[in-house]
């Protein structure tokens, strides 16, 4: 065992270091967005080729950890681009769409947003039933998808659509991936306000949109590994470790402030156990990750391990922003900028937000499914 | 960057493993268990002949100059298979000989213990269940050329087999580590029955208990730090065979959850019995993440051990409690059965929580570690 980096990896990390100490605080998004483009930071693990930064996993692993312990803004806003459509279109894009798609997700021009869920179909994915049928060289989309993030505001959607019935084959077969223009005749969205009152997630009606046939990713049917492929391309994520210990952080200096029974509330026995048993979960997740790293530098392939961090990632995600509003005990009611809410209402915000991560990369219990039926080996529901 | 295992490490851990699967199955287990040694004597020797005694022993005692993470990969191995016998204690007192112990106390004592030709336990607590300094009040008087111990150790580990025990005591300048033969007057050390059958602890009495200098091991005040790292080193060493234990019960229940058959199913498709167990894997791999770090930490990173080995032995004490009862409860009557195997894991969660401290005791110390 050894926790030490190498020589040359210590090198790109002072690298990453020097170059956060001249860039940081940022003033101007833009131009911090042009300079890490001209490092190619965005895109890091990306082939050369297609634009990206060729970074090997350390390297990978080195620019998140300082970006998040120096809390920098994101290398890119394209967020769905960077994290599913770029994978996927260089996995299984044509040139063309290579050419087309892929330096725009770099420079963060738009959004996407994904086309998978349908009033039907959330977690049973492979369900799905908005159809397209082939016309000459378009296809005909008609049908429905729902919880779309970013739909409002997205430029292109990466959508999955059924192309064939899954009675013979199975239901993960028929199944196809097009990527669609959002200001396409037939489209229309219409967003959902969620519980803390954002709106960007949506419903989107498909009626007879046309999308010609060079807009889709993969083979006619093979929509399905296009997309998994892309689920399957996760990094174990010790950046996410460190934005979690920030987060303690703040939550100990609350801990500090906060009255309890008439005393600091870092007092309460309760709380103390508490928030050392939220750093110990977030340490377990670092060091989790590393060992998954280890691997994945071996050369042996994740599969799905990445499960066991995301589901205390959920726990965590949900109980420090339920933990703070009890700190906060009564005060806790008060939100926005009011003068007797705590933190403009910090705390109420992250009670009220976890949803977009617990739910939206795959719900708690379908994670335990997964490592049920994948790692341990259990018959499939 | 490598947080994995040499190729010998993997090796170490297949030998240990068969080995339990072998002259150590539960069977055997069981039957050691009821007698009254409480370890099979020839298992011993092998354990010796392989190795595993002198794991922590310098080569020029005749031991295998290995470090923590390798005792954890051994431990987590025979924890696997509930292996009775005083392995742990063993470790424990023999790297504390090897890190504080002066040429003679090494010479004199390491070589016998590596060839398993004599037992050596620790005994640093007492009967108020404090886990640190602040718990040892057995009485050291006398000059410095002859002390004179008087008191009791209490939850010793092997109290009934060791012959040789490294007892913290303290005087005016504070806690000292001293070396206790079993043979000395006025020593009485007898193990008790447990909850967990395949352990021994019982009392070290200690009346007039004579100390020469060459049985000095550590010299108040410099022992509050030796005591420290003996408790943090013995917290890991717990964690890590209950890590073993927590996988093999967890493995025993997802086949049972496999062949079981109700409703016409197999019941590990239900989610109600699926999930808990994805759960109890959840636990179990970052258990063995922050176990494997505290032990390295042991070898490599002093600064870091106390955080590292309170967050292994909290999260695993509360891991295993949890895993033992579930483990039972997925099996159903079955699991409450004497002859099946889950009971003797659910007794081991129970010996392992207070071992070293429980989990309110060390997430106490780390909310103060963590500036609380």
């Amino acid at each position: 065992m050894d926790f030490d980096l190498g020589p040359e990896e210590l090198a790109f990390r002072d690298e990453v270091r020097a170059f956060l100490d001249e860039n940081l605080p940022v003033q101007d998004l833009r131009a911090w967005q042009r300079k890490v483009r001209e490092k190619r930071w965005v895109g890091f693990a990306w082939p050369r080729e297609v634009g990206g930064g060729g970074g090997t996993i350390m390297q990978q692993v080195i620019l998140k950890e300082e970006m998040a312990q120096r809390k920098a803004p994101p290398l890119g806003t394209c967020f769905m681009g960077l994290a599913w459509v770029g994978p996927a279109l260089i996995e299984h894009g044509s040139e063309a769409q290579k050419q087309r798609f892929i330096p725009d997700i770099l420079d963060s021009k738009y959004q996407w947003c994904t086309g998978y869920s349908e009033p039907e179909t959330g977690s049973d994915l492979a369900s799905l039933q908005c159809r397209a049928v082939r016309d000459g060289d378009h296809y005909v989309v008609d049908g429905q998808k729902i919880w779309t993030s970013l739909a409002p505001i997205a430029e292109w959607m990466i959508l999955l659509v059924r192309t064939a019935p899954a009675a013979e084959l199975g239901k993960h077969s028929g199944i196809t991936c097009l990527l669609v223009h959002m200001k396409s005749p037939g489209i229309e969205v219409r967003p959902i306000t969620n519980m803390s009152g954002g709106q960007l997630f949506a419903e989107v009606f498909f009626t007879q949109v046309r999308v010609p046939v060079d807009q889709r990713l993969g083979e006619e049917g093979q929509g399905w590994e296009v997309t998994v492929g892309a689920l399957a391309n996760e990094r174990s994520s010790i950046a996410e470790v460190t934005a979690l210990v920030r987060r303690l952080e703040e939550l100990q200096e609350l801990a500090k402030r906060s009255r309890k029974h008439g005393l600091p509330a870092a007092h309460d026995p309760r709380v103390r156990r508490t928030l050392a048993r939220m750093a110990t979960q977030i340490e377990g997740m670092r060091l989790n990750g590393l060992r998954f790293l280890t691997k994945q530098l071996k050369g042996e392939p994740l599969s799905s391990e990445t499960s066991i961090n995301k589901l205390h990632r959920a726990e965590l995600e949900v109980a420090m922003g339920d933990f703070a509003l009890e700190l906060e005990g009564l005060a806790s009611g008060y939100v926005g900028s009011g003068p007797e809410a705590i933190e403009q209402g910090k705390w109420q915000r992250t009670a009220l937000s976890w949803p977009e991560t617990v739910i939206g990369g795959g719900t708690p219990n379908i994670q335990k499914n997964i490592i049920a039926e994948r790692i341990l080996g259990l018959p499939k529901d | 960057m490598n947080f994995g295992f040499t190729e010998e490490q993997e090796l170490l851990s297949a030998q240990a493993r068969r080995l339990v699967q072998g002259s150590g199955s539960l069977a055997e287990v069981r039957r050691v268990s009821r007698t009254a040694l409480g370890y099979e004597p020839a298992l011993w020797r092998q354990l010796a002949q392989l190795g595993f005694v002198g794991l922590l022993v310098p080569e020029r005692h005749g031991g295998a100059g290995l470090g923590w993470v390798d005792v954890a990969v051994l431990l987590e191995a025979t924890g696997r298979g509930l292996l009775p016998s005083p392995l742990l204690s063993n470790l424990l007192a023999s790297a504390a000989l090897a890190e504080l112990g002066t040429a003679q106390q090494q010479a004199e004592w390491l070589p016998r213990i590596a060839r398993g030709e004599l037992i050596a336990t620790v005994a640093l607590l007492e009967r108020d269940q404090s886990i640190g300094p602040d718990g040892v009040n057995v009485r050291v008087t006398g000059s410095d050329d002859e002390r004179v111990l008087d008191g009791e150790k209490a939850f010793v580990h092997d109290a009934g087999s060791a012959a040789l025990f490294v007892v913290a005591a303290r005087d005016e300048r504070g806690v000292g580590l001293y070396l206790v033969e079993r043979d000395q007057p006025g020593v009485e050390a007898p193990s008790h029955a447990l909850i967990d059958a395949t352990k021994r602890m019982g009392t070290l009495r200690l009346s007039g208990v004579r100390i020469a200098r060459a049985a000095v091991l550590a010299e108040p005040p410099r022992g509050e730090a030796a005591l420290a790292r003996l408790l943090d080193a013995g917290a890991v060493a717990v964690a890590a065979e209950a890590v073993g234990a927590a996988q093999a019960v967890h493995e025993l229940t997802v086949e049972y959850a496999k062949t079981r058959r109700q409703f016409g199913v197999a019941i590990g498709k239900f989610q109600g019995v699926k999930h808990p167990l994805a759960e109890m894997h959840v636990e179990i791999e970052t258990a063995k993440s922050l176990m494997y770090y505290a032990a390295w930490a042991l070898d490599a990173a002093p600064a870091e051990l106390p955080r590292a080995a309170s967050m292994a032995k909290a999260y695993v004490s509360d891991a295993f409690a949890r895993i033992g009862i579930d483990a039972i409860q997925l099996h159903g009557a079955i699991g409450y059965t004497e002859e099946y195997a889950a009971q003797l894991y659910l007794k081991r969660s129970k010996w392992v929580r207070p071992q070293f401290g429980d989990a309110d005791h060390h997430y106490e110390r780390l909310a103060r570690l963590g500036g609380l």
